[in-house]
């Protein structure tokens, strides 16, 4: 990652909810509180409890539980005209979509996978390492595949002339990172612990702190953008995007887990997350069946 | 069957812009080069509005139907046909690729490209697909196309712009809703 970052080149992705060209010609240039008529964290809560108990009722019916987020999900507003009204079409998927684009060490660079020297200093924050595997829904790893990262700073601060919220930017620190998936499916991250974010959805939002991971599988139809987050955050319950999922079970596999025999003393803190992919559709030959470095093995 | 449950998705946030365009992120070959065509495309929203913060990526086989492994697709080499592009929509929505009409993978079949949608507010991401205008024939056999009907089956098929390219717009919701796919067959997917 260069060190001078253009950020014109950056595209258009405001915090605000309305992003029309009058609402952006009228938006205060700085950071200004929202207004009164905003809506309150419990008016939002008691929209997600509301769903989250139709949704214990459904299950207990029978329903069978949801695993991914619930594409029309109104308590994060900005879902409300960007869902699908239509089911989606079940497909058999068919010749290009049973392969992936082939990614690889032309692609990334080792050092990329390092957020904390991507700069003159160091960032600063608490250093993490965040490390694990890709499978694919068999248990099988996803080997030489692309694993892209993006986080705030320690602050919460996103290094994006859209976020302008008061909390400093690092000028060590720019938040992504990429790498190639290893024969066993592992990938790993030194990183710098991302702070809370606030955030427009209502009066009062906060993320809880979380990096976006981007993921490719051996299938096109596994690829997958989501979110890891860290234990315990208070703010679970109030995120309507965590509730979005609103299945614990399925919520629970996007939260990290410390590992204290990973954590290097006087270095970093560890975290564990493992990511399954769907599928796979295609019947692999026995070199796939390998990994992309399976030949290790003969 | 799968033995494990799959990570759910979340959405791609407004925040992508910094991370995941890289340079010719959307030039799949060098624009100008023989064979070469514009793919473009708007991403509206259930009201009709473009949207500013969405990202598109686009997957297909060479203009001989030959679905491409070479790496390269990050640090493009200006020769080397990867098959993979990636969009960031600007302020108007739109998006644009350089690309080769994609060949038949099998005889007979009716190509397509294959596409993934996300945007911020979209909680997960939406694939899709992109078939050619020409070869009616085909199209009326393909096995996607042929269990739609006819006005979510044009959500799919690009129009054939004058100067050879493509345009096809996406539509999240509402009047002309784009068809979007779902690969799972495990019970309780993405509703």
């Amino acid at each position: 990652m260069p060190d001078e970052l253009n950020l014109e080149i950056f595209n258009a992705d405001p915090i605000t909810e309305d992003v029309s060209d009058e609402a952006m010609k009228a938006a205060p240039k700085t950071y200004a509180p929202l207004d009164a008529a905003a809506e309150s964290q419990a008016d939002l809560s008691a929209e997600m409890k509301a769903i989250g108990e139709a949704y214990a009722r459904a299950l207990k019916n029978g329903a069978p539980a949801e695993t991914q987020p619930r594409l029309d999900y109104a308590p994060y507003r900005s879902s409300v005209l960007r869902h699908p009204t239509k089911d989606l079409h079940h497909a058999d998927p068919e010749t290009i979509e049973l392969y992936s684009p082939a990614f690889g060490h032309m692609d990334v660079h080792a050092l990329e996978a390092d957020l904390t020297i991507q700069h003159n200093g160091e960032p600063l924050g608490e250093r993490i390492v965040v490390a694990g595997r890709v499978l694919d829904g068999d248990g099988r790893p996803v080997a030489g595949q692309l694993v892209e990262i993006w986080q705030a700073n320690s602050a919460g601060r996103y290094i994006h002339k859209r976020d302008q919220h008061p909390a400093p930017l690092d000028p060590n620190f720019t938040g992504v990172g990429r790498c190639i998936t290893g024969a066993d499916g592992s990938y790993s991250f030194t990183t710098i612990k991302p702070g809370a974010y606030p955030w427009k959805n209502h009066l009062n939002a906060w993320r809880p702190a979380h990096i976006h991971f981007s993921l490719f599988g051996q299938e096109f139809t596994q690829r997958i953008v989501t979110q890891m987050y860290f234990p315990g955050d208070q703010l679970f319950p109030l995120d309507p995007i965590y509730q979005s999922i609103v299945d614990q079970d399925a919520r629970d596999r996007l939260v990290a887990s410390y590992n204290h025999e990973q954590t290097r003393p006087e270095w970093a803190l560890a975290y564990n997350w493992d990511i399954v992919l769907t599928g796979p559709k295609r019947t692999w030959t026995e070199n796939e069946a390998l990994g992309a470095e399976g030949d290790d093995h003969e | 069957m799968s033995k494990l449950t799959p990570t759910p998705g979340q959405t791609v946030g407004p925040f992508f812009g910094y991370a995941l365009p890289y340079a010719k992120d959307r030039e799949l070959l060098a624009p100008g080069s023989p064979g070469s065509i514009r793919l473009q495309g708007t991403v509206y929203d259930g009201a009709g509005h473009p949207i500013p913060d969405a990202i598109v990526e686009i997957w297909q086989a060479d203009a001989d139907g030959k679905v491409p492994h070479h790496t390269g697709s990050l640090v493009r080499d200006g020769y080397t046909f990867t098959g993979f592009g990636r969009s960031a929509v600007g302020n108007t929505g739109a998006f644009t690729f350089t690309t080769v009409n994609p060949g038949p993978t099998e005889e007979g079949a009716a190509p397509f490209i294959a596409v993934a949608v996300f945007a911020r507010g979209l909680m997960n991401r939406l694939f899709t697909r992109i078939y050619l205008p020409e070869n009616e024939e085909a199209l009326a056999q393909d096995p996607l196309l042929s269990s739609l009907k006819p006005d979510r089956r044009e959500t799919l098929i690009a129009r054939r712009d004058p100067d050879g390219g493509l345009t096809w717009d996406i539509r999240l919701q509402g009047d002309g809703e784009t068809v979007f796919l779902d690969f799972s067959d495990v019970e309780g997917a993405s509703k």
